[in-house]
């Protein structure tokens, strides 16, 4: 019963790919299909982080200007001599950096997320322009860009990574001690304080790690490209927590899993080229979107009124039965 | 000695919760904590689990001096509670829950280590079994009814194998039977050499129970007493510093005409079928059952949160359709206190002011502009009625004492003059003084012609109180007694199913 969403889903995107079958099935041609996981490579980095700030109950509205300065400081920190390896680290930890600021702030100086990560959204994205001026970075070292390998085993490569990064977390979550901290902080945070649980610690966990995935998305996406622009990222943070909470995780926290938000993500990144093949105008794809994330949000309603009737009648059965 | 508190104090924004308490504990004894709501039980409590910090005095635990204490050093060191309020994960199911009590110190000890959550579906029922219920514990911990939430804290912390346990109005929300098997597993941890802090208004238990008592009034040790020298007298004396009779204040009224009738009332969501009763003006009509016996669930569907599918209400002789709370509420002026006050019943955020008056602004308001000055009088006329200790009506629900909160929440409803009161468990953790308060204030509203159903597992309280008795049992009505020939034993008799007792 608690799987759900995990199913519905699964037979939306079935349904979305029956129709790519009948209508255009060039939709399926491995360049296109390539594309599209490459093009949806950040939203499914960046929804694993958010997917635990939002089973904590907050929410981070910044990592879309995180992208961005972190694709920059990506080219820069190549450029600056450091071996790709080592600046893609490097990225990651200068966004584990912005990750902690917005998670200090939220979990410590106890202000509210969406406050803090507005607060850092315009900071960063308007010193990014401020700094930049608006150029591109270019002229980047050989063997930055697709790690100075062929495209094809780049992308090998970064796919084979994010399929491990997903599993990894959808593994931890379910299994690890670590990963129960989430819903228990997000579920009932004086609970978890009494069971010993850091709910403070676990917010600032969860903020520090969707930074240092941010970190690595950027990384994964600019070496896809020559140069790097300084607008990377725009509205990156609406495509990852729409696909978070399409994925059934509950806004307010304490619910959800790693499957329904990789299903989300699929879904709703399969829309827009799907309607191109159609030859739909473009202009749906917002349009079915919001559809989509409104069909989730009513689920989640009408499932929880259902599922408490239910479970009240299901208690008086039992105590019938033992009566 | 396993714990060893001296001069504990604390103190909340100005208000002085403990003021200088010592309290120990010896292996194999339960160690009864009594005191008015509000005299600082919880807060010592909070403390000695590591839960909060005292500002001074000292604290050993298993002979151990301890600072920087956190819960989960509390429970390292053998401290398990059940704390007044369930602290359980509401998306998390039954096992979930008690697993992560059982199994972990907090993800501080090994946070890489795997959790077996498949495995302790098996526990979780034996765990359950021990504490006396059958959930299952697959069930989301959301679903649960009060009286089922504490019974899985009861579980978590019988799980703990702890050397201390401490129990904070344990059996607050449980009936008769569930209070047995509770003491049951409090003697043989006893036996086995545990100690257990125990804390209830019930003072009967504590009698029965307790091997010493401890005495709270306004954050200060009163008087430790060894057993033989406390009877229920001598602790209300203690507690409250005067003469308090237990008496219940029934005043036997001339009935009214039949305000509320049932008639085969069913309503398959809420699991109960074929409930006819009716309940006069100025009737206090008692509701008994076991926990889980559909009380809750009948008033429930006459209060119109899981309407009806089978029989009829009739309200005023008429037949009437209750589809939601609000129709309820405005149209067929009935009134709900609901069993779950944190749940349900105050807003914690909110002071206690607008708690109390949120259900009839129109009583304090003038075309839609709240008058300050009046919400304040009526708020206060209740406060100092029902001695809710604080010190102002502009204190946030969330930062009374467990009783104090229910005393507004049942405030809330006192100050409407509804047509048909319903009071689930009304006196639920209130302290033995307001309790009595509480029914005058509920004969009061008789004498005004308020028809009440009065649902609650206090046994004394719905035979001392009650003008009928209906008894629930297993989502239908078992019987109806008379005042003259309702007696504790017939009620329970009932109550657990035996035929033919009426
Ligand atoms: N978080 C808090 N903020 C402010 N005041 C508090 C807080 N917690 C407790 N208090 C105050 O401390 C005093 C003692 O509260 P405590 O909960 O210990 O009482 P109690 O003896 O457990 O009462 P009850 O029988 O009603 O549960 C009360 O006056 C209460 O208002
Ligand atoms: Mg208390």
């Amino acid at each position: 019963m608690r799987r759900g969403r995990e199913v519905a889903l699964a037979l939306a995107i079935l349904a979305v790919a029956a129709v790519m079958a009948l209508g255009a099935p060039g939709f399926f041609r491995f360049e296109n299909q390539r594309d599209l996981v490459m093009a949806n490579m950040p939203v499914a980095i960046v929804a694993l982080g958010m997917t635990l700030v939002i089973l904590t109950g907050q929410i981070d509205i910044s990592v879309g200007s995180q992208f961005a300065v972190l694709s920059v400081a990506a080219g820069v920190l190549a450029k600056s001599g450091l071996p790709t390896p080592a600046a893609a680290v490097a990225t990651c930890l200068a966004g584990a950096l912005a990750g902690a600021l917005n998670g200090a702030l939220v979990a410590y100086a106890r202000i509210p997320s969406i406050v803090v990560t507005l607060a850092t959204m315009v900071a960063l994205r308007d010193g990014l322009r401020w700094v930049t001026q608006g150029a591109w970075v270019q002229d980047l070292p050989p063997g930055f860009q697709w790690f100075g390998q062929s495209q094809a085993s780049s992308e090998a490569l970064t796919f084979g990574a994010v399929v491990l990064l997903v599993a990894a977390f959808a593994w931890g979550l379910g299994n690890l001690a670590a990963g129960r901290a989430f819903y228990a902080a997000g579920s009932n945070p004086e609970a978890a304080r009494l069971a010993g649980i850091d709910p403070a610690r676990v917010v600032f966990a969860a903020f520090t790690i969707t930074g240092a995935l941010t970190g690595l998305a950027a990384f994964a996406n600019a070496v896809r490209f020559s140069q790097i622009p300084s607008n990377a990222g725009l509205g990156l943070e609406l495509q990852v927590i729409a696909a978070v909470i399409v994925g059934g995780v509950a806004v307010t926290g304490g619910q959800g899993s790693v499957a329904g938000v990789l299903e989300g993500v699929i879904l709703l990144g399969m829309i827009g080229p799907a309607l191109i093949f159609l030859n739909i105008s473009a202009y749906w794809e917002r349009a079915i979107q919001g559809a989509i994330i409104l069909a989730a949000v009513a689920l989640d309603h009408g499932k929880a009124t259902r599922a408490l009737r239910r479970a009240d009648a299901a208690a008086l059965e039992n105590h019938a039965q033992r009566a | 000695m396993l714990l060893e508190a001296a001069g504990i104090r604390k103190s909340f924004a100005g208000v002085h919760a403990l003021r200088g308490v010592s309290f120990d504990l010896r292996p194999g004894e339960v160690h009864a904590l009594v005191g008015e709501n509000g005299a600082g039980k919880s807060t010592l409590v909070k403390i000695i689990a590591g839960a909060q910090t005292a500002d001074a005095g000292s604290l050993r635990v298993a002979g151990q001096l301890v600072e920087h204490y956190t819960p989960a050093m509390a429970r390292a060191l053998g401290v398990a509670v059940v704390y007044q309020q369930p602290a359980l994960f509401p998306h998390l199911t039954v096992a979930e829950n008690i697993a992560l009590a059982l199994e972990s110190g907090g993800p501080s000890r090994g946070l890489w280590r795997r959790v077996d959550w498949r495995a302790s579906d098996g526990r979780a029922r034996e765990l359950l079994a021990r504490a006396g219920c059958v959930i299952d514990p697959r069930r989301l911990v959301s679903s649960l009814s009060m009286p089922e939430q504490q019974l899985v804290e009861i579980a978590k912390a019988i799980g703990a194998r702890s050397r201390v346990l401490i129990l904070d109005e344990p059996t607050a929300s449980l009936g008769t039977r569930e209070a047995e098997s509770l003491f049951g597993v409090i003697d043989s941890l006893r036996a086995a050499g545990a100690g257990i802090v125990y804390i209830s208004h019930r003072l009967e238990e504590i009698v029965r129970i307790a091997d010493r008592a401890t005495v709270l009034r306004d954050g200060q040790t009163v008087a430790t007493l060894a057993r033989g020298a406390f009877g229920p007298a001598e602790l209300i004396r203690l507690m409250v510093g005067r003469e308090i009779s237990a008496i219940f204040p029934k005043c036997e009224l001339p009935l009214g005409e039949v305000v509320l009738e049932t008639r085969a009332l069913g309503s398959r969501a809420a699991g109960i079928r074929d409930v006819s009763l009716s309940v006069r003006a100025g009737e206090i009509l008692g509701l008994a059952g076991l926990g889980g016996s559909g009380r809750t669930e009948f008033a429930e569907t006459l209060f119109g949160l899981t309407p009806a599918d089978a029989g009829e209400i009739l309200l005023g002789g008429r037949p009437v359709r209750i589809g939601s709370p609000s129709e309820a509420i405005h149209r067929h002026r009935i009134a709900y206190l609901p069993e779950d006050r944190c749940r349900h019943g105050v807003v914690l955020e909110m002071p206690i002011t607008a708690n109390t008056t949120l259900a009839h602004l129109e009583a304090v308001s003038r075309h839609g502009w709240l008058d300050n000055a009046a919400e304040r009088s009526l708020t206060r006329g209740l406060v100092e009625r029902l001695r809710v200790k604080t010190d102002s009506l502009y204190t946030p629900a969330g930062a009374l004492s467990g009783g104090n909160q229910q005393k507004v929440a049942l405030a809330r409803w006192l100050g409407t003059r509804p047509a048909v009161l319903i009071l689930d468990e009304p006196t639920q953790g209130v302290d033995v003084g307001s309790k009595s308060e509480i029914h005058a204030l509920m004969t009061d509203l008789a004498k005004q012609g308020v028809a009440m159903i009065m649902i609650s597992s206090d046994l004394p309280e719905i035979v001392g109180m009650s003008d009928r008795i209906a008894v629930m049992h297993r989502g239908s009505l078992a019987g109806i007694l008379n005042r003259g020939e309702a007696t504790q034993e017939r009620v329970l008799s009932l109550a657990l199913g035996a035929a033919g007792a009426a």
